[in-house]
């Protein structure tokens, strides 16, 4: 459905992507995952014809982004990561306007958008912009919807979105899938990427890895132990510099120390120990997408 | 159709719901008509006067009543000492001193002449000008008077050898010469232009400011739909702006519009285009309100200043009229004088008409071409 070949584009000669290939399949959830300034947005606003590639090619269905950019432009939803709609109208007429631009009625395309929209339809007639975000992201969802496509672009959606909000908004994610809409969506939330059928993981405009989460984590290939409890970085330095560890790192409430080849959690304490740190509540874990980042990160540098 | 509608609808309703907006467009016009034609005044009375007389004779206080019966006079000092009368001069006190020489009755009978004395604060050039004007014209006028009085009294002798031509100006078109049916045609002009050219240049780069432009340029919508929808609204709010502003310069002031409404309102909807055309233009060449701000300022401020309204082009040197004739407002304010003082016809204008058509065909193209709903 998505298939992008050596896409490159640089902002005043500093590359925001570098040689971007990948394909989407029509009905997948695919996850854009990674930091902020990685090239998320870049590529989404080439991919809905908002920017012009510097090289390569790219296709949404049989239309290319450049060369078809009209055509496509009725066929695509997208949902840019700051709230772009008017804020001075009501939910209704940003909804009806975005209708009408599309040549639609909300009477028509009712039922794709029914379940998002029929939350927020009671402050129908409240402005855009006294909305709460999480309703905002929901508005927004809406009019991205509202012409029937075939595919959506979701520009980091739920960034600086309450949790609460952040699932009910995955969860309608899953059922626009379910509904055999192509959805591409881009997060610098980790913890996201697990609910999307395939992810690529991108740093500095390169893509690191591309696969669904269950593959990349096992691909992991590493011992991969967690110490609870936050010790300070001197001592995280000095287990990242002990035999045989080959990352050390924080990892929300514990530490996360890798090793090169297989271990005995015996050794692991023994090693721990020795450096100074308690290790009586050492124990192994299986890595998740964040652990597979951090370690792909590593192999880059 | 119906997306335009609904475009439009849009617009309204963001105009509409701008609190600064409403205010801006009632109170506008009243405060730009009224109070600007009223400031913008070149005629000025009331100067004062200091006189210095030496002579203190019947024709010397004549002379002086003259000058204080007049409204252009007022009389602020009077001595027999030059120095008091510059020192009046010198602190702004009095404008202008009336020195009148001891032998001046003496000497205007016996030989015919007069010497006067007249010293003027030209610190402020056009007031100098102008007091120096009407002290020559209400001296010319008593020496005139005096002549043909001495000529009846003592015989035909002095009469012969004196003969005075006068000068009976007649104003055409504004026969009071009243300041405010000359300024008020030309301030409708500003009033359009300042309107028009704010709003739409602030608009499409707010869309870019608040990134609204972002979902917008992702749809299908045309770029001359786009363009129309965001130039409509504007082009109707002008029109009701110069419509206000006409009825108040008619009830407020009885400015005469001699000419017909039809042809005023045809220029003034070609004149919309040209300059709601030039404030898109600005619009989409920018990134910030702040930025749209500054380049149409600079522009209206040189298109007004050089516009013919407040210095009139025939008085600008050679240059400088060559320039004002890639100035867009210098037609039209040709065009309101011309309709409503002189009631020039459509056949009278066709030139300006040409010319104004032609820079709103430009300004609006300039527009579309230059918005892209793609970057990079």
């Amino acid at each position: 459905m998505i298939e992008v070949k050596n896409i490159s584009k640089s902002y005043a000669g500093i590359s925001a992507i570098k040689d971007i290939t990948f394909t989407v399949e029509k009905g997948k959830l695919f996850g854009f995952i990674g930091p902020d300034g990685a090239g998320k947005t870049t590529l989404i606003r080439i991919l809905t014809t908002l920017l012009l590639p510097d090289k390569g090619e790219a296709r949404v269905g049989d239309l290319d982004v450049v060369d078809d950019f009209k055509k496509l432009r009725k066929s695509i939803g997208y949902m840019p990561g700051r709230f772009s709609l008017y804020e001075d109208l009501s939910v209704k007429e940003n909804l009806s306007l975005f209708a009408a631009i599309f040549g639609t009625t909300i009477e028509k395309n009712y039922h794709l958008i029914e379940d998002i929209y029929k939350q927020i339809e009671p402050f129908r007639n409240r402005r855009a912009g006294a909305l709460s975000g999480g309703m905002k992201q929901k508005l927004a969802l809406s009019c991205a919807m509202i012409h029937a496509p075939e595919v959506i672009f979701l520009d980091e959606p739920t960034t600086g979105v309450d949790p609460v909000s952040r699932k009910e908004f995955w969860q309608m994610l899953r059922k626009l899938k379910d509904a055999g809409i192509t959805i591409l969506v881009s997060t610098p939330y980790m913890d996201e990427a697990a609910l999307c059928d395939e992810v690529a993981l991108i740093q500095d405009g390169d893509v690191l890895q591309i696969d669904s989460p269950q593959d990349i984590i096992e691909s992991y290939g590493n011992m991969l132990f967690s110490i609870p409890g936050h010790v300070g970085f001197e001592l995280i330095d000095r287990l990242r510099k002990a035999d045989g560890v080959q990352n050390a790192y924080l990892f929300g409430e514990e530490i996360r120390m890798v090793f090169k080849e297989t271990i005995e959690q015996d050794s692991v304490q023994h090693i721990v120990q020795s450096v100074g740190v308690p290790g009586e509540l050492i124990r192994p874990v299986t890595p998740t997408v964040e652990d597979c980042f951090i370690q792909l990160m590593q192999k880059q540098e | 159709m119906r997306k335009i509608r609904f475009i439009l609808i849009k617009e309204f309703k963001q105009i509409f719901r701008n609190r600064a907006m409403l205010p801006l467009i009632i109170i506008m016009p009243i405060v730009q008509i009224l109070v600007l034609s009223y400031a913008v005044d070149y005629e000025i009375k009331n100067l004062n006067l200091y006189v210095v007389d030496f002579d203190n004779s019947r024709l010397s206080r004549e002379l002086q009543s003259k000058f204080t019966s007049s409204d252009y006079f007022r009389l602020s000092g009077f001595g027999q000492d030059l120095n008091e009368a510059e020192f009046a001069l010198s602190s702004r006190e009095s404008d202008l001193v009336l020195v009148i020489p001891s032998n001046f009755e003496r000497q205007l009978i016996a030989e015919g002449t007069g010497d006067l004395q007249i010293l003027i604060d030209a610190v402020d050039g056009s007031k100098a000008g102008l007091a120096a004007g009407y002290g020559g014209s209400i001296i010319r006028d008593y020496t005139g008077q005096i002549t043909k009085e001495y000529a009846l009294r003592y015989g035909a002798n002095i009469g012969n050898q004196v003969r005075t031509v006068e000068t009976l100006p007649q104003f055409r078109f504004n026969p009071l010469m009243d300041y405010k049916s000359y300024m008020v045609p030309g301030i409708l002009v500003i009033l359009v232009t300042m309107l028009g050219a704010f709003l739409s240049s602030m608009n499409i780069v707010r869309e870019k400011e608040l990134g609204t432009i972002e979902q917008i340029n992702v749809t299908p919508i045309r770029k001359y739909e786009f363009i129309l929808g965001k130039t409509i609204p504007f082009w109707i709010i002008g029109i009701f702006v110069f419509s206000l502003g006409l009825i108040e310069a008619k009830v407020a002031f009885n400015i005469p519009i001699a000419g017909s409404l039809w042809v005023l309102y045809s220029f003034t909807g070609v004149y919309l285009f040209l300059v709601l055309g030039f404030g898109l233009f600005i619009s989409t060449i920018t990134e910030t309100q702040q930025q749209a701000m500054f380049i149409s300022w600079f522009f209206l401020v040189i298109f007004i200043l050089m516009g013919g309204l407040f210095t009139p082009i025939e008085n600008m040197p050679p240059w400088a009229q060559t320039i004002t004739l890639f100035n867009p407002i210098r037609y039209f304010i040709e065009v309101t004088r011309a309709v409503m003082l002189k009631g020039s016809g459509f056949g009278d204008l066709i030139n300006n008409f040409m010319i104004i058509s032609g820079y709103a065909v430009f300004t609006i193209s300039l527009a579309v071409l230059r918005y892209r709903k793609t970057t990079g």
